[in-house]
């Protein structure tokens, strides 16, 4: 009865849908002025808002809309409209997580040329680009990484708060880090742990390997590679260590736990200061940057793709091109923080000199900057969103105390196997 | 002239009840009957749907392979565990609510359309609500628990406390539901019954099991029916329950269901072939559930007379 239901109403809704779809398309959208409706499907906030206005004053007759799903939930939503023929938008985002995965199936996607490619960080370039040399997605941004920490609550344990103090802290390693980090509870207030999540951490720690889960021949190498199991153990001697809040990153726990100040130190790719930014609003200026341990590595980025199945695959191919044009990123950067893949951008004063008040005037320009020219890229395979999820649920298992460590990589290789079944 | 007339009334009355149901069955075939008889050709192939449909005929290796996969067990076991824990509640509480409702209330209509309110919610912002309430370290009923001395129960590490968790979500939504149609079926019994009995000396309790419980026999066996359907195809509460709609239902699978199962090997995995298996194999365990619920609570309710 339940599901039922929910598959009446969706039923209902999709016949709404479909019988406003056709009204729309019988005269052929707003006839007399013949508007454009271009949608772009995105995750999470990629701080385009005031970019659309710009745009769609440039340009009378484009009208965008934007729509957001989560991570996940964005992702299946996408690959799904690729198999099913039907229902992308116009524009879609794609994670560096996923972007192997939408390279297999490059022919579903507008080649959108070579013009751009000497613009582009060349790893960037060639990360969504087909084996026959389609390009299918333009980058936005790159994660590189740092740690964001609270400098009152390190303050409040008796660490040295102030920023180069911190990153020297910690600059031999992870190890170091994890060091840190139990001083940091012998003091801490209580219902603090030092970072939010073994999952989060996880990632910005394999971010860091010059191979991750996968060879270049797109074979899964999670299993033989001594570094994922590396990070393996180097995350669960901090889970242990009883460092972790324990929360699963970008869950509504999550959220929260920015709100009720659950964790000091948080792996920050440049684009997670603008989701601390959006969740942690009342602890703006005590928030503060930090060079990350053990050296460049990149943790996300994303690119925008223009699906064949579009109706406006010219004008959505236009505007793509548009957000992600060097002034564009540089923009985004500034109000936003997430770091542009268009290398030249880096040594521009608005780029590079940038200082966030949110993170008590951190230069984050500098260091974001410096992390991505330091950056080792790595190559992504097609599942590798999926393994991420899959070793993230791992590393809870032995966060939750239902297994060891041993009891959970054993598992965690195993459904990774399934994964490339 | 009259002949014809007569063979017009004669075609009226018979032939157009069929046309008057027509309808149905036009709309049962092509969204009911169609996809299930496609599901079950898919399920016959090894059918990748990320690769534009590619598939090839492999016979029965989708089922196969499913019976041999210690997954497609955990979530039939979690699915059935879940399915009882909501399920027989439920129905008990309805009948329970619906008996109360039957008597001389102030306020009666609206007490009556009140315990239909939560069902008319948003599945998704049920859930979501529940979720937060049973919420690991901030969660209202954590922080209940913490007055009386119990320590936070982290709800979703474990099968047993997720299970309960998503249960009552379950139970929020559809006890009242079918406490409405127990009390639409309760007003059908006549009343002289109940004055016999009273005449006789009965209790209200017992009224209750030997005159509402046997008289309701067919509504109680329509409710358990169609609990059993949903709760076996139950899907959007675990999915959100997670808190970030990866589908496979917890860190270590301990609460995802057949559907969600279903769901994740054809619209993660892209397995669409193996998906449509288990769609119908899930197909299948519903009809023999529902046979034997009718059997069962068919002797019940006789054993009651």
């Amino acid at each position: 009865m339940r599901v039922n239901r929910s598959v009446r109403v969706i039923a209902a809704a999709m016949t709404a849908a479909v019988a406003m779809t056709a009204c729309g398309s019988g005269d052929g959208g707003d006839s007399g002025s013949d508007k454009v409706t271009l949608s772009v499907s995105l995750f999470g906030n990629f701080g385009y808002e005031e970019l659309y206005k710009q745009y769609e004053q440039a340009h009378p007759n484009i009208k965008i809309q934007e729509r957001t799903a989560d991570y996940n939930a964005h992702h299946r939503d996408l690959a799904t409209h690729l198999a099913t023929n039907a229902g992308a938008a116009d524009i879609e985002a794609v994670d560096t997580g996923f972007i192997a995965q939408m390279r297999e199936v490059g022919n579903q996607f507008t080649d959108l040329g070579t013009d751009r490619a000497a613009e582009y960080l060349p790893w960037k370039w060639q990360a969504s680009l087909t084996k026959d040399g389609k390009q299918i997605g333009y980058g936005t941004d790159v994660g590189g990484l740092a740690i964001c920490y609270r400098r009152d609550l390190f303050q409040q344990a008796g660490l040295p708060a102030d920023r180069d103090q911190v990153s020297a802290a910690w600059a031999s390693g992870w190890d170091k880090y994890i060091e840190l980090g139990q001083q940091f509870t012998k003091k801490a207030p209580k219902g603090t742990a030092f970072f939010d999540g073994g999952g989060a951490l996880y990632n910005a720690v394999i971010g860091q390997a010059p191979v991750g889960f996968y060879n270049t021949d797109n074979s899964i190498v999670v299993s033989s590679n001594p570094e994922v199991r590396k990070a393996w153990d180097l995350v669960v001697k901090a889970i242990q260590a009883n460092l972790s809040a324990k929360l699963i990153e970008s869950s509504p726990e999550w959220n929260n736990g920015f709100a009720k100040g659950q964790f000091a130190t948080i792996a920050c790719p440049a684009w997670m200061m603008a989701k601390i930014k959006d969740q942690s609003k009342a602890f703006a200026g005590k928030w503060d940057v930090a060079a990350v341990p053990g050296g460049g590595g990149n943790w996300g980025g994303s690119y925008l793709t223009v699906p064949k199945q579009g109706k406006h695959v010219a004008e959505a191919k236009a505007l793509a091109a548009w957000l992600t044009a060097p002034e564009q990123q540089s923009k985004v950067f500034t109000t936003q923080g997430l770091l542009p893949s268009i290398p030249s951008l880096y040594d521009k004063p608005e780029v590079g000199a940038l200082k966030d008040p949110f993170f008590n005037n951190a230069p984050v320009g500098k260091i974001f900057t410096t992390a991505a020219k330091e950056l080792k890229p790595q190559y992504q395979g097609p599942r590798a969103g999926d393994i991420q999820t899959t070793i993230r649920d791992g590393l809870v298992r032995v966060e939750q105390g239902k297994q060891s460590s041993d009891q959970s990589w054993t598992q965690t290789v195993s459904d990774v196997e399934r994964l490339a079944k | 002239m009259a002949a014809i007339k007569a063979t017009l009334n004669r075609l009226d009355a018979k032939g157009s009840p069929y046309l008057y149901v027509l309808p149905f069955f036009l709309l049962f075939g092509i969204f009911g009957l169609f996809p299930l008889i496609y599901t079950g050709y898919v399920s016959f192939n090894d059918w990748n749907l990320l690769d534009g449909g590619a598939h090839e005929w492999v016979g029965l290796a989708n089922y196969r392979e499913m019976l041999h996969d210690s997954y497609f067990w955990n979530s039939l076991g979690n699915t059935l565990s879940i399915w009882v824990l909501s399920t027989v509640p439920q129905l008990l509480a309805a009948l329970w609510i619906a008996h109360l409702l039957n008597h001389k209330l102030r306020a009666r209509t609206s007490l009556r359309m009140g315990v239909l309110l939560p069902n008319i919610t948003s599945i998704v912002a049920v859930t979501i609500v529940f979720t937060q309430l049973f919420g690991r370290d901030f969660g209202m009923i954590n922080w209940l628990l913490g007055l009386v001395g119990v320590g936070p129960i982290d709800w979703q590490a474990d099968t047993w406390s997720s299970h309960l968790a998503i249960s009552t979500i379950v139970m929020w939504r559809w006890t009242g539901y079918n406490a409405l149609i127990y009390l639409a079926s309760m007003q059908a019994i006549p009343h002289d019954l109940y004055e016999a009995a009273e005449l006789d000396g009965a209790s209200t309790t017992q009224q209750f099991w030997k005159i509402t419980v046997p008289q309701l026999r067919p509504t109680i066996i329509f409710t358990t029916v169609i609990s059993t359907i949903g709760g076996l195809q139950i899907m959007a509460e675990p999915l959100l329950f997670a808190g970030t709609s990866t589908p496979t239902g917890g860190s270590d699978r301990q609460f995802q269901t057949i559907a969600l199962f279903m769901y994740e090997q054809g619209f993660r995995e892209f397995r669409f072939g193996y998906a449509s298996a288990i769609a119908w194999t899930l197909c299948l365990i519903i009809a023999v559930f529902a046979i034997a619920n009718f059997l069962l609570t068919r002797r019940i309710a006789k054993d009651e007379e």
